[in-house]
């Protein structure tokens, strides 16, 4: 990291996605690199169906665990429409790196509402840098649409000043042993993309 | 010393076993539950579920009246079940070591209310400590521990959700070696708590408190940080940590010890800076004690009452900006509201309950997410146990009026925490409400905990499980029926009987959360839904399943309808309720 600035992280998307997991390994890499790490995720209710962030937060030392709202620098979405919800808590230069996958919200699913257009070329008009990748099917390249979280991470880590070979250690650590390559290829996939 | 990732829960767990702490009970909630999963894996621990918080605390209470050190976890809810022997376990003080745990949930991420726990410790005259991030909290459920020995008290240690679920950076330590001090010691006069004993004691809980007072003026955990002697600001917990984000350079006075107070420090400090800010989620309790100090602060009348804060909360309020951040997206968004999962055993029961029009009061867990459209399964839930009591007390004062018309619901792990005695008493001042039990096998909302009725302790040992069906019957119960609540027919059947019969009926809804692994060992293959037959009548819809959807403008030639059902067979798990309720069979 060029400065002692803490770098915040907002992980979001739809419950069952992996994106506990997802900020759980990036936490982990930030701590093996040597910062200081805090994460924040709530579990209970937002598990069902429902809306789930963490918030990732490392540097030289870092207070809090949520980022305060207008600073993050990097918002990962895990699905498409996830992403427009938690535009308040990014910055003016925040990049954004964003699955195009679509679920459907029940009003969607029940014909009530429509689900959003043109997201993408929203968040172009508003933010700099906006990586749009399909995780689910670059994933299932690699060999399950389960590692689409790490494809994401992948993603992240070009925008992350921390070395490749601590991230994969971590990913190494996190997996049981058979799902090992199927994940580092997805890691290498996602750092393609 | 290996430094590693663990969330507050994981590091509490961890500080109890490094402090050689080898005994421990609770009944689980959001957020504390992972606090005792943890502890439960460490070897050589004994660990166990209690049926509820008050029996958590009475477990733990005995061990210590044996020269156990030993804790007791609960969330803050919890902790009102439990404040009976709390109440009086401060009067007589412990033999070994007994520390309470309050995992409070400011914003009810989780919960029914967001109560403000310290008032507890001031309540019950009882010490309290407050960390702020994971690391305190491995040390200082220590030090909790230390505390409860040293002056033969119970010690509270509270937590906020953001510090048992957030995870950082912690060191860990050589756990102390456990030292046996349990003994069969007879102190009746301590213990036996009548009145003319409890006097005694009530002096003994007096003189505590003026040790304690004394004790907490140096107290490691009560830190002065002076900075900039401009402004300061007292706190505790996780807003210390969102203050220090954005205001790192004010001066701090950090406690550590919420109860009770360093009173000399406090002014100690006042005197150090100009202007005071008392930063604290939920209540102005420590604003009010500061302020009887005669000290000046700011604190409520621009810090909310209300919910979590975070670094712009705190932020806006001290330089009196009334703009937070803003998103450039305008439009509203679809919400994602929990659901029931797909395959979930409360939504037949709860379709099925509907056409009753029944009033229905619900109870704590997952079938509460029933009340939302268009389920719409239930129209009270208060705490723990209360729909029992509550179907049984609406079902009196209507009489004739509530005839056949006053449901109570309640799941498997609450009906054995608190719905016992309300059963009870509707066989003795004989109801005239129906219950439901809704079994599914295990505290499904919490994370499958195991509870009296699964026949595994936490320690994975097997164990007596209790028979739903006999145990209500021994209450006095007559009208009681057991079915499948997947099978819609006969669970229609059964609530319209049930209704319709005089005196107090249960039906006990039997059938696992379609999550828990043991009782779901077979997979079952996922429907679909022909789009030749289906007829666009959106019956399938009602039941909220959410692998159903609705795809409009797929029409046919002599139909009038506008679209079909499909089901994305990648979620569905083949329950086939949606199939019971599709008057095409175009759904198999």
């Amino acid at each position: 990291m060029k400065d002692n600035k803490v770098k915040s992280i907002l992980f979001a998307g739809v419950g069952g996605q992996g994106i506990l997991r997802a900020s759980d390994i990036m936490s982990l890499a930030m701590m093996e690199a040597g910062f200081d790490v805090k994460k924040s995720e709530v579990h209970g209710m937002a598990q069902r169906g429902g809306c789930v962030t963490s918030h990732v937060r490392y540097g030289a030392k870092v207070y809090s665990p949520l980022a305060e709202p207008g600073t993050i620098d990097i918002l990962v979405a895990f699905e498409k429409m996830e992403a427009l919800r938690y535009l308040k808590f990014l910055s003016r230069d925040a990049s954004i790196i964003l699955n195009t996958e679509e679920i459907n919200p029940p009003a969607v699913n029940m014909g009530e509402s429509p689900y959003p257009p043109d997201i993408i070329d929203f968040l172009k008009n508003h933010y700099a840098k906006v990586i749009a990748l399909n995780a689910a099917e670059i994933a299932q390249q690699a060999g399950s649409i389960k590692a689409a979280n790490v494809v994401l991470l992948g993603a992240v880590s070009n925008l992350a000043d921390i070395d490749r070979s601590v991230w994969e250690h971590v990913i190494k650590k996190s997996f049981p042993q058979k799902l090992i390559k199927l994940n580092l290829e997805a890691f290498q996939k996602g750092i393609a993309a | 010393m290996k430094k590693v990732l663990l969330s507050g829960n994981e590091a509490i767990a961890r500080g109890v076993y490094e402090a050689g702490v080898r005994f421990a009970a609770a009944y689980p909630g959001t957020p504390s539950t992972e606090i005792m999963e943890q502890f439960a894996k460490y070897d050589g621990v004994y660990a166990e579920w209690a049926p509820n918080e008050k029996v958590a605390v009475e477990v733990a209470i005995g061990a210590a009246l044996g020269g156990a050190r030993a804790l007791a976890v609960m969330k803050h809810v919890g902790v009102n079940v439990a404040a009976d022997p709390i109440f009086t376990v401060s009067y007589t003080g412990i033999e070994g070591a007994l520390v309470i745990i309050s995992a409070d949930d400011p914003s009810m991420h989780s919960s029914q209310n967001e109560q403000d726990n310290r008032n507890y410790a001031k309540f019950a005259k009882i010490p309290m400590l407050e960390p702020a991030d994971p690391q305190e909290a491995k040390e200082f459920v220590k030090l909790a521990f230390q505390i409860s020995e040293q002056f033969d008290t119970p010690v509270f240690l509270r937590t906020t959700t953001r510090v048992s679920h957030s995870k950082s950076v912690v060191t860990l330590e050589e756990p102390l070696a456990p030292q046996d001090k349990t003994k069969l010691a007879h102190h009746s006069l301590k213990y036996v708590m009548v009145p003319i004993n409890a006097r005694m004691r009530r002096i003994e809980v007096e003189k505590r408190e003026q040790a304690l007072r004394h004790f907490v003026e140096t107290f490691s955990e009560n830190r002065m940080e002076i900075n900039d002697p401009e402004v300061g600001i007292i706190t505790a917990g996780m807003p210390y940590n969102y203050a220090k984000d954005v205001f790192p350079d004010y001066s701090y006075l950090k406690l550590g010890m919420v109860y009770p107070l360093p009173v000399r420090m406090i002014k100690h400090f006042a005197e150090k800076v100009k202007k005071i800010y008392v930063i604290e989620e939920l209540d102005p309790y420590l604003e009010e004690q500061i302020r009887a100090l005669g000290i000046k602060v700011t604190g409520k009348e621009i810090f909310p009452y209300t919910n979590e804060f975070d670094p712009g909360i705190i932020k806006n309020a001290i330089t009196g900006s009334s703009q937070g951040a803003v998103s450039p997206y305008k439009d509203t968004l679809a919400l994602r509201p929990p659901n029931l999962c797909p395959g979930c055993p409360h939504r037949g029961l709860f379709y099925a309950l509907k056409k009753s029009k029944a009033y229905v009061h619900g109870d704590i867990g997952c079938y509460t997410l029933s009340y939302l459209k268009p389920l719409e399964g239930l129209h009270s839930c208060i705490c723990m146990g209360a729909s029992i009591g509550m179907a049984h007390g609406m079902s009196k004062a209507l009489q004739e009026k509530g005839k056949g018309k006053v449901v109570g619901v309640i799941g498997d792990s609450t009906f054995l925490h608190s719905g016992i005695t309300p059963l009870l008493n509707m066989a003795y001042n004989n109801s005239d409400a129906l219950i439901i039990i809704l079994d599914n096998s295990t505290t499904a909302m919490t994370g499958m905990q195991e509870h009296p009725g699964t026949g595994y302790t936490l320690m994975g040992k097997e164990a007596k499980k209790v028979n739903l069906p006999v145990l209500v019957s021994s209450l006095g119960i007559e009208n009681i029926r057991v079915i499948d609540p997947n099978n819609l027919k006969e669970t229609q059947v059964a609530i319209k009987d049930e209704l319709a019969s005089s005196g107090p009926s249960v039906i006990i809804a039997q059938r696992p959360c379609a999550l828990f692994k043991r009782a779901n060992l077979k997979p079952v293959p996922s429907l679909k839904i022909d789009p030749d037959k289906c007829e666009g009548c959106k019956v399938c819809l009602g039941l909220n399943c959410p692998p159903i959807a609705w795809k409009e403008g797929i029409t046919r030639e002599g139909s009038k309808r506008k679209g079909i059902a499909v089901i994305d067979e990648t979620l569905c798990n083949g329950c086939g309720l949606c199939a019971q309720v599709c008057k095409y069979n175009a759904i198999a």
